[in-house]
């Protein structure tokens, strides 16, 4: 189990920069996600700590030592991917077995029998150990897939988005399972996602990294409630906060597109200029004493709550509401905000200048 | 499976079996004439019409594999106490009442198919294994310069090889490689390591690197992922690629011909050379030429199920 550490890592693929200044430190035992769009250097980090590339700049640590020059196989890392991650050909047993077999680790065939048979036990595929890889179903070949990483005992686990090719349900589920088996084996793992629901579920700490940049380390909880910038705000929850542009006037919130005013408790120091109102869809709501007139434009139903599109002139407002409410498309509402839910973003910059208290 | 329905399907598949028929028929009468020459007894070889029916004989095949040697003068004839299979060669006993005894030897047929077999095989698992080591690098890491020397690489092929044909031989004199097996795979595997890392380096690239890389992260060196993971995926493509490289250096004509004269004569110049002087006979050059068929049509018969997934040149998805 280990510790890893980048300190200021940079990756540069002939002129484009993939990744800059990277600084992240993840703990013995953790399970830490890194969340971003698509392009924005998270499998880039994943590759420079498995060893598959090298970094241009900056130096990387596992448990203290400085792995800059060592190999993928020196390293003690497992590697598991969205796809292509098991051998074709080999059966699932021999796909376990392979790693195993390598000469670095010279297992012997009680050890290997004996690994195997715990991987298996662990992630519920004894029965498809005879099976041919082709012969799996999406959630059996990512199952097996981590069994791979799990036999070998390794430092860190690395997972380049293994939940983004199975269904819905399936990923829900392997959500769950995946933090039980972290937490099980008390292993250090980097996940790597696109998917905010997943980082929020399951990490114990996130960084949010955007075109090669991280934006924020955090817990989920204090990214969510606090984000750094704009992007982060925009990026992290589901569904999305709103982002008001606007300005602040005898201390009531006016947002430009609609020119419509909302109430503030307090407005921090720096918010002079141009400011972005952040609020989060759960601190909107929609009752008939509101101070502002909007007309629904789309209802989403997700079950135990749905989320309702507001118009108001040309700006689109999120709100998240009972599921039990009836409300209609097209149907005149009235709506509010949380004053003490507001987060400002300067208007220029989209940095987090402070929140309503 | 699909159901004919309608009438122009019916009629479609009516024409495209007809074609193919035809097809067949023109691919496969040049190789009929010669399985039923090696056959024929020497004055039905060339007939007009051709025989179709007759007694097949294998005299042919016996002449193929023996030679008459020099009559000697004023010896006794001893034809009916010769062996059948000498008697065949002796051209009924007539020559030798004539001049004498004849002496019937191994011909030259056999070793000059061992040396087509040597050739053949050495210099396609040659280029074979450069081709395909070649082709990873080149689809695996940065090279600099890549297209480039890719281009290169198709570039020898872009002349025939015969106009460097007077060039390599007086090389080849030069060094000693004339009339030699070395010089001869040497040849064939230049000619066909270019085309062989064409061909393969579209295999690899299809082979995703990402098998590697688990293998790399697994605890494997670069040559044993290589090995244990893209050889075995890549098995398909070497297949299609050792048949093409076989065939090629099998059949070369031109090279042989220049290069070689008897230590290291290959099949294809030797057959024709059997015409010789008089009338050729052509039974003996039609059992040369069927013999010579059949390793071929043995190997990509043995490969045929590689083959039929590499023809494809990786378009059917694995």
């Amino acid at each position: 189990m280990a510790r890893i550490e980048l300190e200021t890592v940079s990756k540069t693929f002939s002129d484009h920069a993939a990744l800059k200044d990277l600084c992240l430190d993840i703990a013995d035992g953790e399970f830490f996600v890194l969340l971003g769009p698509t392009g924005a250097g998270k499998t880039t980090t994943l590759r420079l700590i498995a060893g598959l590339e090298e970094p241009t700049t900056g130096q990387i640590r596992i448990n203290g030592d400085a792995v800059n020059d060592w190999g993928p196989a020196q390293r003690d890392v497992a590697l598991v991917l969205q796809q292509y991650s098991l051998y074709p050909r080999l059966t699932v047993r021999d796909n376990l077995r392979f790693p195993l077999r390598s000469k670095i680790r010279n297992a012997s065939p009680a050890e290997i029998a004996e690994r195997v048979a715990y991987a298996a036990k662990t992630l519920r595929i004894e029965h498809l150990l005879d099976r041919k890889t082709d012969r799996l179903s999406g959630g059996e070949m990512q199952r097996v897939s981590i069994g791979r990483a799990i036999v070998r005992k390794p430092q860190v686990f690395l997972m380049d988005e293994p939940l983004s090719n199975l269904d819905a349900k399936l990923r829900e589920a392997m959500r769950t399972e995946l933090k039980d088996l972290q937490m099980r084996l008390g292993a250090t793992f980097l996940f790597v996602t696109h998917d905010q629901v997943e980082a929020m579920t399951m990490g114990d700490r996130m960084g949010v990294l955007n075109h090669g940049k991280l934006e924020q380390i955090g817990t989920p909880h204090d990214i969510y409630r606090n984000p750094r910038n704009d992007f982060v705000a925009g990026f992290v929850g589901s569904p999305a906060i709103n982002l008001l542009p606007g300005h602040i006037e005898s201390g009531r919130a006016v947002v430009t597109p609609g020119s419509f005013e909302l109430p503030l408790t307090t407005a921090p120091a720096k918010a002079t200029g141009g400011v972005t109102f952040g609020i989060r869809p759960e601190d909107l709501q929609i009752t008939s004493g509101a101070p502002l007139a909007a007309v629904v434009h789309d209802v989403e139903n997700h079950g135990t709550e749905q989320v309702v599109t507001l118009r108001v002139g040309t700006t689109h407002l999120r709100a998240s509401v009972p599921a039990h409410i009836g409300i209609k498309v097209e149907e005149q509402v009235r709506f509010g905000w949380s004053p003490d839910k507001v987060i400002f973003f300067d208007g220029e910059t989209g940095v987090n200048i402070g929140r309503a208290v | 499976m699909a159901t004919v329905t309608s009438y122009g399907q019916r009629l479609g598949n009516r024409v495209a079996v007809g074609m193919i028929i035809l097809a067949l028929i023109v691919f496969l009468a040049p190789i009929a004439w010669i399985g039923a020459t090696a056959f024929k007894p020497r004055n039905l070889a060339t007939t007009v019409p051709p025989t179709i029916f007759f007694a097949p004989e294998v005299s042919p095949f016996v002449k193929l594999f023996t030679k008459r040697v020099q009559l000697k003068p004023n010896e006794k004839v001893d034809y009916e106490s010769a062996p059948w299979w000498e008697r065949i060669v002796l051209d009924g006993g007539e020559r030798i009442s004539r001049t004498g005894r004849g002496e019937v030897q191994l011909s030259g047929y056999p070793s000059r198919f061992l040396n087509s077999l040597i050739v053949a095989i050495t210099s396609t698992f040659l280029a074979v294994a450069m081709g395909t080591i070649t082709a990873y690098g080149f689809s695996r890491f940065k090279v600099k310069g890549e297209a480039d020397w890719l281009f290169f690489i198709l570039s020898t092929r872009m002349l025939p090889p015969v106009v460097v044909a007077i060039p390599m031989f007086l090389m080849y004199r030069a060094v000693g490689l004339n009339d030699t097996h070395l010089g001869l795979i040497i040849l064939y595997t230049a000619f066909n390591v270019s085309f062989a890392v064409w061909l393969m380096k579209g295999f690899i690239d299809e082979i995703p690197r990402e098998y590697e890389e688990a293998a790399l992260v697994d605890g494997y060196t670069r040559m044993e992922a290589f090995f244990k993971i893209v050889l075995p995926e890549a098995a398909t493509g070497i297949a299609a690629t050792a048949v093409f490289c076989f065939i090629t250096a099998w059949n070369e004509y031109a090279f042989a011909l220049i290069m070689t004269n008897r230590r290291a004569q290959t099949a294809p110049p030797f057959i024709p050379s059997q015409v010789g002087s008089g009338l050729p006979d052509w039974t003996v050059i039609a059992s040369g030429t069927a013999l010579f068929l059949l390793p071929v049509a043995i190997f990509t018969f043995l490969l045929r199920n590689h083959l039929l997934r590499g023809m494809s040149f990786g378009a059917i998805r694995k």
